[in-house]
């Protein structure tokens, strides 16, 4: 992907009509739409590894 | 395992029509003596049956045997929440192909001027978002528990395969929005394809390319190697733990219940 | 672990399963996921909804920003854009192309896409149009050099003008060049411009790349990517415009985009495309990978995964 005009030159207007929420700590930075969904993916796999899973009923 | 193989169905079969056929018809003279296996009338036994369809049914048949396929039980150790993601994915995938086909009915741009296809768009997005949702995560898992192992290598590079072509058909998805957001990945992402020289055989910025990749190609590639997929695990079951041993009182004692 | 019990392990792992078995219901978990699934994505659907922000077309980018539609259109002129240097597969530009060594996969597919930016863009949708037949007239009569000297000379004019604009230019020898652009703006604002680089490629055309490169190659378009966080150096194709979640699985590929020691390579593209597919390929074959295949031993999350089995050896 093309680094954009802003990134190359600094000289393109940044037009703000966005209403998104862009958290940044330091260098990084990311969406917050993405940020939910990557703290759930590690938070389910947390989860699928420490939940007891339900005994299984009929054992052989 | 129980199966009882195609042979042995068989075997019974020429048996019991000999002794339907027992009435005296020229065809029962001319065989007098009845071997009990095939008479020159009946159909070659499974073993013999040399046909293409023959041999397939019978490789198919020894690879995945029906309870293989559609299994009733599992291993004592497959008792993780960790085992369903998979099966997460697969729903999800069912809930794009039916998004994705309710919105071919009309096109891709209706989608804009639609509340219902609004909707149905949002089910497309948000069932994609969960796909690939559950498939890291799956994915995750697999690699922890090591899931390669024990002849399994073909059923990881398929997985692997999968979530590769889904990303694939995902990124076209993205350039089919007919909105602002396709128009700047296409101009954003060229550039990678160009530089690899993919990109004059595979130009993002072609709409017409790429929706014909998006919901005709790339499905076809995803439903297949998920299917393959899905098939390899049933053939070779679940991997077992990491460290398990001959002496492990689940194999030791098969039949006792663990607790 | 000894080589015996190496292989004894590979036997038990490759073997079907001999030992206990619990009751499984195949059917009944696929319907119970298909429920699962089906709940979230209606309730996310129906709550949270889709992003759909609307196209921006020539039409667009001419009527909100004309000066820099302009100024783009004596870029297209000039040969001084990013698509009219751009090289394979748009252009013949020498030199353009990224890459690795003496590996140059982008010369090798060839200019198989041709764009010629002054005609495809500019030129041939007036003529479409029928605007400025005398300026078009006083341009293909004239030498490829002097066109070049015509609309660098603007173009630079342009630049130097109060916020770029074409009111203010001073006075210089452009040739017909203010007068092609000027109109050529003019008619996008009526949306004829659209349709004009459209119909270049015939009535059904489906391929909007003429359109989308000459958008790209100005500061407008760019410049609303930027505002949303959409651009490259802002983790690009990973983001969706809102706060929708976007293509987070492309997190590794936009990572490296954002180390300053790949991200500013000439040939960052080619770079990251070839480091992101030796990884697919070492993640598909991380069986035979030393070191990594070994990971799930070092690391043991598996004693999590199966911690009744481990409990009643």
């Amino acid at each position: 992907m093309a680094l954009s005009a802003p990134a190359r030159g600094g000289q393109a207007r940044t037009v703000n009509t966005s209403s998104d929420i862009f958290l940044t700590w330091g260098v990084f930075g990311i969406q917050l739409g993405n940020l939910i969904v990557i703290v759930a993916m590690l938070a389910v796999f947390v989860l699928a590894l420490v939940l007891p899973f339900p005994g299984s009923r009929g054992r052989k | 395992m129980t199966a009882v193989t195609p042979g042995q169905e068989r075997a019974a079969a020429p048996t019991a029509t000999s002794a339907a056929t027992a009435t005296p018809t020229p065809t029962a003279t001319a065989t007098a003596t009845p071997s009990p296996t095939a008479t020159p009338t009946q159909p070659p036994a499974a073993e013999e049956d040399r046909t293409w369809t023959g041999r397939t049914r019978r490789w198919l048949l020894g690879k995945l045997p029906p309870d293989k396929l559609l299994p009733n039980t599992q291993p004592s150790y497959v008792a993780s929440w960790i085992y369903v993601l998979g099966m997460g994915a697969i729903g999800s995938l069912l809930f794009i192909i039916a998004s994705g086909v309710v919105l071919s009915f009309n096109g891709p741009t209706w989608y804009h001027v639609s509340a219902l296809g609004h909707f149905v768009n949002s089910v497309h997005l948000w069932s994609v978002e969960l796909f690939f949702f559950f498939m890291v995560v799956h994915l995750w898992g697999k690699f922890w528990m090591a899931a390669w192992r024990g002849k399994r290598v073909l059923t990881w590079i398929t997985g692997v395969v999968s979530f590769a072509v889904s990303i694939v058909a995902g990124f076209t998805g993205y350039l089919v929005q007919t909105n602002f957001d396709s128009e700047w990945i296409s101009f954003q992402a060229k550039d990678a394809l160009n530089a690899t020289g993919i990109g004059a055989w595979f130009n993002v910025t072609n709409f017409g390319q790429m929706f014909m990749w998006h919901i005709l190609i790339l499905p076809i590639g995803v439903l297949a190697i998920v299917a393959f997929h899905v098939v390899l695990v049933r053939v070779h079951g679940v991997v077992p733990p990491l460290e398990a041993s001959e002496t492990d009182a689940q194999l030791t004692h098969p039949d006792t219940t663990g607790e | 672990m000894t080589k015996h019990d190496s292989t004894h392990r590979d036997d038990l792992d490759a073997r079907p399963w001999a030992g206990r078995v619990r009751e499984y219901d195949l059917f009944k978990e696929l319907a119970i996921g298909v429920g699962v699934v089906g709940v979230l994505v209606l309730a996310l659907a129906a709550i949270v909804g889709s992003p759909d922000d609307k196209t921006i077309t020539l039409k667009t980018w001419a009527t909100a920003a004309p000066a820099d539609f302009i100024a783009t259109a004596t870029g297209e002129l000039a040969g001084t854009t990013d698509t009219a240097g751009y090289g394979p597969p748009y252009t013949t530009t020498a030199g353009a192309t990224q890459t690795l060594g003496p590996i140059d996969l982008q010369s090798m597919s060839g200019t198989r896409l041709p764009i010629d930016t002054a005609k495809d863009l500019v030129i041939t949708p007036l003529t479409t149009l029928g605007a400025a037949a005398d300026a078009r007239a006083t341009w293909a009569a004239a030498s490829d050099t002097q066109r070049t000297d015509w609309a660098t000379a603007y173009g630079e004019a342009l630049a130097k003008a109060p916020k770029g604009d074409p009111a203010k230019v001073a006075a210089g020898d452009y040739g017909p060049v203010p007068e092609l652009t000027a109109t050529l703006q003019a008619e996008a604002v009526t949306g004829g411009v659209d349709g004009a680089i459209q119909q270049e490629g015939g009535v059904f055309n489906f391929d909007y790349t003429r359109t989308i490169l000459f958008l790209g190659d100005g500061q407008y378009f760019p410049g609303l990517a930027a505002g949303m966080h959409l651009t490259g150096d802002q983790w690009g194709m990973m983001n969706e415009t809102g706060n929708y979640p976007g293509q987070s699985w492309l997190w590794l590929f936009s990572f490296w985009y954002q180390l300053p020691v790949i991200g500013d390579l000439p040939n960052a593209d080619l770079v990251v495309v070839g480091l992101m597919g030796l990884l697919t390929l070492a993640l598909a074959l991380v069986s035979v990978i030393p070191g990594l295949r070994d990971l799930p031993r070092l690391i043991p999350l598996h004693r999590l995964v199966w911690r009744s089995y481990y409990r009643q050896r």
